[in-house]
């Protein structure tokens, strides 16, 4: 947690978990992250948005899922033995997340973060940390809470007025 | 050691609300002509809790307070003085400036000075109503000027007992002859008096004495309005605009709040902190059987136990597989393990469960205050208060029961006159009664006066645009009063209400599945029931499937089922599908329409219809099949995601999977 506030100030390396939407790279805070599993099907919610899949039993807790793919139209929404749900737990709400797979921890130094230009990937620069490189990997880095908690992802109650 | 008894105030706050309330109950019920003396005794002892606690947690206003009711209380008991219905009155009121008091430690809230020093005033007077005979005895007083000093930091208040002589100069305003003389034989007895005529006729009485200003006061103001009076000290004995406490013989009273610090020396602090450790460990005998955990442990043991049943559930599923011959000992170890469960899971939610005396205590009190206020009598009688209920669910019954209840006493009962000339007896029977009846807790409210009144509630749905007709039912008549826009001040009786309607009563008691009906007969008073479900946390269910998705509708909403015939289905323009159940047209919801799924049968006659009630009106929805009728732990949809039209809650089945259970209200809503 800690590490993630220093990081934030630019004083410190930071973790993410990379994952893969379609073609593209993206990384989240691995604090956020709270688990990771494989693709079971939930159970539909009638009458929300699409890319809401539905909410599964998460160990007694009722958690909904997203599935990313759908939500910024990338690659191939099927499901298959490799998809794979990341558990995410902001500020204490439990949600998971559908991506295509997972591929490591990365540890960024700060100069290893740049901006990220404004047009770069099917999602708003609001909710980019900026993009990350090692090596010739680059790394899409997500705000995650930004993205989960906002009024586009419809997750909470303060969305319900829109839909 | 400040901070080591700090974390001991919320078990003190705890348990001083609670005998505040019990003393409040065991006030309204003492019989003022023949008191017992257990009962004298029992609010003794809770008075005597409360200041001892205050005093170990330094708590000095409330211990001070509580000091001055206890000795009368002491007096009382002792037979030494008779209790009147003004004892009672004024220990209600005392009661009241102590919770005050108290939150104001707990919580910071507001403290009335005023009010504190008035009720400290009243049992003063009460101590000694003569303020002679037992001349040790000081009165206490209103402080005449409240100082500044917060009450949430209250001043240690101990003056020198005795031998400290003051000399008082008090000014009078122009004042009878009679009264000068009565005052002066009154302040004769708290020390040596001279006077002093005043050229413009008015006189001043110079006292000599150990009392404090305020009780010198508080003597002058059973003859004079004290604001008029000027009374200034002029012995440097006392520091001489404080007003202050004095803790002396059994006799000496303390004053009340709004006093300032003076100076004491150590031995005479010595002496407070010893006998305020003396009072704390007194009232051990009052042993509680319970204990206090917190409502999240609570919920937690609860939710494990729901994980504990599903699970169960879940190797039910499996088991029942197996061959009963070859695995007889393990069926039956297996049967043994889920009658376990399910008594455990009986016992945890009953650690919920809250007898509805907690609801029913707060009513007396009110009832009594608001009859007196409108000049009615009203006999107060409740039924069932050890009925249980759920914590969650007991709270929210709270604000609807209170308003029920006003509107009894408001709009309900007549004045006694009236009710005399109609033949009744002249106080008006009010119950409040509570009472199980299978999943469902039902409360009744419960009046014998004058009953709806028909026409002008017809009156009023006429003024606000409502379809009505003079041949319409009773029951239908009486349902217009929920609707939003009858304000009960109008509709029942001129009295003013507080605008809260009783649509807002009826929304309350719907967000917790629950239904009320009225019934009324003009003259012999009406009834209101509130029928509500014992738990929010379990839930009677019938699971039905659509296409491939299984739902659970709760079993309160289902009145029957039923596979359609073809003759049954109508179809009405503007009005959508009908069915006719029973000669009755209900409105037919399809549920995989609204919920977007693929039926298993398309042709409604193939498919099974229920028939679901919401208050009094009922309607049919279309579903593939019924799976059957289990009970399910409801998990709140909102606490990862939010509220989903259509869906109250969700529940997780035997075989790990999540069940959405429908909100049929909105459903019915939706058709509208």
């Amino acid at each position: 947690m800690e590490d993630s506030l220093q990081g934030q100030d630019g004083g410190n390396s930071r973790e993410f978990l990379a994952f893969t939407l379609g073609a593209e790279e993206y990384g989240i805070d691995i604090l956020r992250v709270q688990e990771i599993r494989g693709y079971e099907p939930p159970t539909r919610i009638a009458n929300v948005q699409e890319f809401i899949k539905g909410v599964i039993n998460l160990r007694g807790l009722i958690v909904p899922v997203v599935d990313m793919r759908i939500k910024f139209g990338l690659g191939n929404a099927d499901y298959t033995d490799l998809t794979v749900v990341i558990i995410l737990n902001i500020n204490g709400r439990i949600a998971g997340i559908v991506v295509d797979s997972v591929s490591d921890v990365t540890t960024l130094l700060p100069d290893q973060i740049k901006p990220a230009p404004s047009v770069s990937s099917a999602l708003d620069t609001d909710y980019l940390i900026g993009l990350g490189t090692i090596d010739e990997r680059m790394l899409i880095l997500v705000d995650i809470e930004r993205l989960m908690t906002s009024e586009e992802m419809g997750l909470t109650d303060g969305a319900l007025a829109r839909f | 050691m400040i901070d080591d008894l700090s974390q001991f105030h919320q078990v003190f706050f705890d348990e001083a609300t609670e005998l505040l309330a019990e003393m409040e109950r065991l006030l309204l019920e003492v019989d003022v002509a023949s008191p017992s003396q257990e009962e004298l005794n029992a609010i003794f002892r809770a008075a005597h809790s409360i200041k001892g606690g205050a005093a170990t947690f330094g708590f000095t206003d409330i211990s001070e307070f509580t000091h001055v009711l206890e000795s009368l209380l002491d007096k009382i008991r002792k037979g030494e003085m008779a209790l009147t219905a003004e004892h009672v009155d004024t220990f209600l009121a005392a009661k009241d400036v102590m919770a005050m008091l108290l939150e104001g430690h707990r919580a910071g809230g507001a403290v009335d000075l005023d009010q504190v020093a008035e009720v400290s005033r009243r049992l003063h007077a009460l101590a000694d109503p003569a303020a002679g005979k037992q001349a040790a005895a000081p009165l206490a007083a209103a402080a005449p000027e409240p100082g500044p000093e917060p009450v949430a930091q209250p001043a240690t208040t101990v003056a020198p007992a005795s031998g400290a002589l003051a000399i008082f100069r008090i000014e009078l305003p122009v004042t009878p002859d009679k009264d000068v003389e009565g005052l002066a034989a009154e302040l004769g007895l708290l020390g040596t008096l001279t006077r002093e005529p005043l050229p413009d006729g008015r006189m001043v009485f110079h006292l000599e004495t150990d009392q404090t200003q305020s009780d010198v006061t508080a003597v002058c103001s059973f003859v004079v309005d004290a604001d008029k009076l000027l009374i200034t000290a002029r012995e440097p004995a006392v520091a001489a605009a404080a007003s202050v406490a004095v803790v002396a013989e059994p006799a000496a009273v303390p004053v009340a709040a709004a006093a300032a610090a003076v100076p004491v020396t150590a031995s005479q602090a010595d002496a407070a902190v010893k006998a305020a450790k003396r009072e704390a460990g007194a009232p051990a005998g009052h042993e509680s059987s319970s204990i206090r955990v917190s409502i999240e442990k609570v919920d937690l043991l609860i939710n494990l136990v729901g994980e504990l049943v599903i699970t169960q559930a879940m190797i039910d599923q499996r088991v029942s597989t197996l061959d009963p011959v070859n695995h007889e000992a393990l069926l039956n170890n297996f049967a043994q393990l889920a009658r376990n469960t399910r008594d455990l899971q009986e016992s945890v939610m009953s650690i919920r469960m809250i007898q509805m005396d907690y609801v029913f205590s707060r009513f007396p009190r009110m009832v009594r205050e608001l009859a007196s206020k409108l000049g009615k009598k009203v006999d107060f009688i409740t039924q069932g208060a050890s009925t249980e209920l759920d914590k969650g669910l007991i709270e929210r019954i709270i604000d609807p029961l209170t308003h029920l209840v006003r509107n009894s006493i408001d709009h309900g009962f007549e004045l006694p006159a009236e009710r005399l000339q109609a033949g009744k007896p002249e106080a008006g029977k009010l119950v409040l009664s509570a009472s199980h009846q299978g999943g469902n807790i039902v409360i009744e409210v419960i009046d014998d006066g004058r009953g709806l009144n028909r026409a002008r509630i017809l009156d009023k749905a006429r003024q606000n645009g409502l379809p009505v007709s003079d041949n319409m039912t009773d029951e239908d008549v009486w349902q217009l009063i929920f609707m939003p826009g009858f304000s009960t001040a109008d509709v029942v009786t001129d009295v003013s209400g507080r605008g809260v309607g009783m649509d807002v009563v009826r929304r309350n008691i719907t967000d917790m599945g629950g239904t009320v009906e009225v019934r009324s007969v003009a003259g012999q008073g009406s009834s209101v029931r509130i029928s509500v479900p014992l738990t929010l946390a379990i839930l009677d269910g019938m699971s039905v499937k659509v296409g491939t998705e299984v739902y659970i509708v709760p079993l309160a909403y289902v009145v029957e089922s039923l596979q359609p015939g073809a003759s049954e289905l109508k179809e009405m323009a503007g009005q959508g599908r009908l069915i006719k159940v029973r000669d009755e047209y209900l409105p037919l919801v399809y549920l995989y329409e609204r919920f977007g799924i693929v039926p298993k049968y398309a042709e409604p006659t193939e498919s099974i219809v229920l028939v679901l009630g919401v208050d009094d009106k009922k309607f049919a929805l279309l579903v593939d099949t019924l799976v059957g009728q289990q009970q399910v732990v409801v998990k709140n949809l909102e606490t990862n995601f939010r509220k989903v039209p259509g869906i109250s809650g969700a529940t997780i089945l035997g075989d790990g999977g999540v069940s959405l259970i429908l909100d049929v209200s909105a459903l019915m809503r939706g058709l509208a």
